[in-house]
């Protein structure tokens, strides 16, 4: 079981010709991913790496029955590509693209109300299912199948806490990254609805970070609706107010809404353990399950 | 990108805002001459990008030209809050008989823009919102339309603006909407919006940040971002291209990826150290890149040691490890201890290439920060 992708997931790359769309539909493609199609704009009838290329969305989708897309068009046009995707009847829309204008993700949310494709990102390493299929860059190798969901606002981190539960022989049902933008798709709250859902899922890792009320939101879902334990970590602890740390999302406002310890304490009281290092959250992974 | 308030004025008037007459000015006899071109009183106000300016004594008003040099002296020059005040605003001080606020922001959770009126203006408007929330009038906005005439007409009287200065207020809030949609703007503020004795609104401060993954798109206020750096080595880092923020500890910190570099800088916190800085080299560092990124943490008089922190996914280790050990074989001396702790993609290889005479090469993350701590203790 996993949730919002699987081994049977039809996957469509948006930009499957530039570098990083050819590069990492390889690399998809090596994992297991059935990469169906790619779209790039005055392209169609290419193919790259096998996969047909077509001009439209519409026209992918239609022609090869995707289920899902990856978006890794530029962020200047990232925006236009996620609308275009929002207007066939894809089921998930993951866009990796990072530097999407916050402006340009605010009518994209506003959309979101009016069609049934969820999206999740931007700024996200993707979705992977182990040992069944991953959209996006996830590095697939520090991945194993188990029974562990994980969700993340940050790629490089999920990386260092999903090795150190690889390593010890913590296996995942699905790992999720949700990108660390001001306003994205898919939230927390969504991710842990899935994994409340999945009856594969026996405990759940939630990471988060500096910036806005998401994790609060959180821990107020698994307070009130979550069976499955979940295990926390927050980052940006030493952050201080007013500096954007890396991602557009990670920052403390002046009026100190979003610092990691409002974070910590709303997870704390909803019953999670929060780690203060990646190894410890491992650690109270182990307890939990 | 936040314009310094000169910066963010020149935009709000260009767009029609009433503002108080004012020039720039970085030493006391321009202050004087600027002054007096503008007539007395004025306001002689430090061009930083901190918050409580005037508590911290970084705006003063001067009735005559010996007041107006005074402040000038004391202005210029002085620490604020960690800045270094270059530059003063001089301007035309106005006699107001009330103030008002009104912004522009993106409500993250909302996922839209919102747009705020308050008749207690003037002073700190977060301490308002957290005691008297009903005190703000917020009207959120469909970014796909915009804020619609009646929107701003709506926030105003709902705020309690008096009749006799709804229509004006509105009209700024209108204008402040399209400069913030326009400028691609994550906050647009005016506070205070000043009102006179003759029921005029003007706009005596000034607040503009950008959304710096737009600023591809606005090149005029690109331009205006090396103005606004206040620190040489994030101005540096702009240069190289790197997400970098300067904090006050010695460990120098290198890392790809944010929530990985803030939880390197939360780990050295944790094991007792405390962070230089935030750096960011980003997904795939190439050679050069890592050579600018120890250049930077090097450029930090407080460093007194590095933790190199890299979790490769896209990146790969052997290139990051490459190049790191061409950065230090160009030193006769290694300015300061570099521990080095590489993950993921070809970390084996990595860790392979690496010359251990010039770096400490660690397995874990948390071995790593523990041994940059304690290198950091010796050296300080």
């Amino acid at each position: 079981m996993s949730i919002l992708v699987d081994e049977d997931t039809r996957v469509l790359v948006q930009g499957i010709t530039g570098g990083e769309g050819q590069f990492h539909t390889e690399q998809m493609i090596e994992y297991g991913t059935n990469v169906v199609a790619g779209t790039s704009p005055g392209k169609g009838g290419q193919t790259v790496h096998g996969v047909p290329v077509y001009d439209t969305v519409e026209e992918a989708v239609e022609a090869e029955d995707a289920d899902a897309s990856v978006v890794f068009v530029p962020p200047a046009f990232a925006a236009d590509a996620v609308f275009e995707a929002l207007d066939t009847d894809l089921d998930l829309v993951v866009a990796i693209t990072e530097g999407v204008p916050t402006q340009d993700m605010a009518k994209v949310h506003k959309r979101l109300t009016e069609v049934d494709t969820r999206l999740q990102g931007p700024n996200c390493p993707g979705i992977i299912t182990p040992g069944e299929t991953k959209l996006g860059i996830l590095p697939g190798n520090i991945f194993a199948d188990g029974n562990v969901g994980l969700v993340s606002r940050s790629g490089t981190l999920t990386y260092q806490v999903v090795d150190s539960l690889t390593s010890r022989g913590i296996g995942q049902t699905t790992a999720i990254g949700i990108g660390g933008d001001p306003i994205i798709g898919t939230d927390f709250v969504d991710a842990l609805e899935r994994f409340e859902a999945d009856e594969e899922t026996e405990a759940v890792v939630m990471c988060g970070e500096i910036g806005g009320e998401d994790e609060e939101e959180a821990a107020a879902y698994i307070a009130e609706h979550m069976d499955t334990p979940v295990a926390g970590f927050i980052a940006g602890r030493t952050a201080p107010p007013g500096k954007r740390m890396g991602h557009a999302g990670a920052i403390v406002s002046g009026s100190g809404t979003g610092t990691a310890q409002s974070k910590i304490d709303a997870l704390n009281d909803a019953g999670v353990p929060v780690g203060d290092t990646p190894a410890e959250v491992a650690d109270n992974v182990e307890d939990l399950l | 990108m936040r314009l310094h308030e000169y910066q963010a004025k020149d935009v709000f008037a260009d767009a029609g805002i009433p503002t108080p007459p004012s020039a720039l000015a970085t030493t006391a006899d321009e202050v004087v001459a600027r002054a007096a071109e503008i007539g007395y009183p004025v306001a002689v106000k430090a061009q930083v990008h901190v918050g409580g300016r005037g508590k911290a004594g970084g705006i003063e008003l001067a009735e005559d030209e010996a007041e107006a040099r005074a402040a000038a002296e004391a202005i210029l020059g002085m620490d604020l809050k960690g800045y270094t005040v270059e530059s003063v605003l001089v301007e035309g001080a106005v006699d107001f008989v009330n103030e008002l606020y009104v912004g522009v922001t993106m409500d993250r959770g909302a996922g839209e823009p919102v747009a705020m009126v308050s008749t207690q203006g003037g002073v700190n408007i977060e301490e308002v919102a957290a005691e008297d929330p009903d005190a703000i009038a917020r009207e959120h906005v469909d970014p796909a339309f915009g804020m619609h005439p009646y929107q701003s007409r709506k926030a105003v009287y709902d705020a309690g603006v008096s009749q006799s200065l709804a229509r004006d207020v509105a009209g700024v809030l209108a204008t402040l909407y399209e400069v913030w949609e326009s400028t691609d703007a994550s906050d647009a503020e005016i506070n205070p919006l000043m009102v006179t004795g003759d029921g005029e609104v003007i706009a005596a401060d000034a607040v503009l940040n950008v959304d710096d993954d737009a600023l591809f798109r606005h090149p005029d206020l690109a331009e205006l971002e090396e103005e606004a750096a206040d620190d040489e080595l994030e101005a540096k880092a702009n240069e190289y291209g790197f997400d970098y923020v300067r904090l006050d500890g010695n460990v120098g910190i290198i890392g790809n990826g944010a929530g990985l570099v803030m939880t390197t800088l939360d780990l050295v916190d944790y094991y007792g150290g405390a962070p230089a800085n935030f750096l960011d080299v980003g997904g795939g560092a190439k050679a050069e890149r890592v050579t600018n990124a120890l250049d930077m943490v090097f450029s930090d008089e407080n460093v007194d040691a590095v933790v190199f922190n890299i979790f490769g996914g896209i990146t790969r280790c052997d290139e990051v490890a490459q190049g790191i050990n061409r950065a230090l074989e160009g030193f006769d001396v290694i300015p300061k201890p570099v521990v080095v702790r590489l993950a993921g993609t070809n970390a084996a290889e990595g860790r392979e290439i690496l010359n251990d005479e010039l770096v400490t090469v660690e397995e874990t993350l948390e071995g790593a920060v523990q041994r940059a701590v304690e290198y950091a203790e010796e050296e300080a």
